[in-house]
């Protein structure tokens, strides 16, 4: 897991430095996020990805202390806070569709914009929900006994990764991109 | 695999690290907001980002408790490539101003 966490750690990485390279060559780079609603929903997806770490911290201590029902609880406690960051994260990207931004395309300048903010934002999604299916199914798997506290471990490990990728998404993404 | 921490309240031991990060957060976006130039308000949202994540794998993702091999194998590696990627600016800079350095 954590040779696939470093190589991940690369892929969004060379994805970030491609974005800030566009960036800086682009001097029609559009500001488009407001404090209500894109920042205070960036300032809630991040509580709920944070606070679903915590509840996978409990998931994985519970399972290594054999405690069955309380890691199945904060499994799907986890699973629940993923679902959640989720639907918030395509709330935020049906609003700027809403606005005109496209893969290829937006209204406020360099059309770079939409092809790196839906690539990172997308690939960030991919690994929330592909995260949040994984859990759902150790979930199952350790409430029925046929998978181990070790399975719990290295799913926590892949969750808190998604985390931390978050943390490098917020300020490069929407919080160097405000509107004033 | 990490060393298992035999502890009973584990959110307990970890909410510290929960409310740094969460304060981070909220740091950036106040900082985000004071009158800052670009390049000032990248280095300091980058350098609390770097903090953010390192408390993460340290604590959240144990990598604190994990054999000291991994870590020394890992992690100079990553930010040996992450340090790599840096030998793009140039062109960006130069792709701003549409003219090559040779002029």
């Amino acid at each position: 897991m954590w040779l696939f966490i470093i190589s991940d750690a690369v892929t969004f990485g060379a994805l970030l430095f491609g974005y800030g390279y566009l960036r800086t060559a682009s001097p029609d780079w559009p500001t488009p996020f407001k404090f209500n609603p894109s920042i205070l929903n960036v300032m809630l997806m991040t509580f709920v990805l944070v606070t679903s770490s915590l509840t996978m911290l409990g998931a994985v201590d519970s399972a290594k202390a054999g405690d069955k029902a309380k890691a199945t609880r904060f499994l799907w406690s986890t699973v629940l806070l993923g679902l959640i960051f989720a639907g918030l994260h395509i709330r935020e990207w049906f609003g700027l569709i809403d606005e005109g931004v496209r893969l290829f395309q937006n209204s406020w300048g360099s059309p770079l914009f939409g092809a790196t903010f839906f690539s990172i934002t997308g690939l960030h999604l991919l690994h929330v929900i592909s995260g949040v299916v994984a859990i759902a199914v150790i979930a199952r798997g350790f409430a029925r006994g046929s998978l181990t506290a070790g399975h719990v471990e290295t799913t926590g490990l892949y969750w808190h990764f998604v985390d931390l990728v978050w943390m490098f998404v917020v300020p490069l993404l929407y919080l160097l991109n405000l509107s004033r | 695999m990490a060393v298992s921490t035999a502890s009973g309240n584990v959110i307990a031991k970890y909410l510290p690290v929960y409310f740094v990060l969460l304060g981070i957060a909220g740091l950036e976006v106040f900082l985000a907001y004071r009158n800052l130039s670009t390049s000032s308000l990248l280095a300091i949202l980058l350098g609390l980002a770097v903090c953010g994540g390192a408390l993460a794998a340290m604590y959240f993702m144990h990598l604190a408790q994990e054999r000291r091999s991994l870590f020394l194998t890992l992690i100079p590696a990553l930010i040996f490539v992450l340090l790599m990627l840096n030998m793009i600016w140039t062109d960006s800079f130069r792709l701003l101003h549409l003219r090559p350095f040779a002029h």
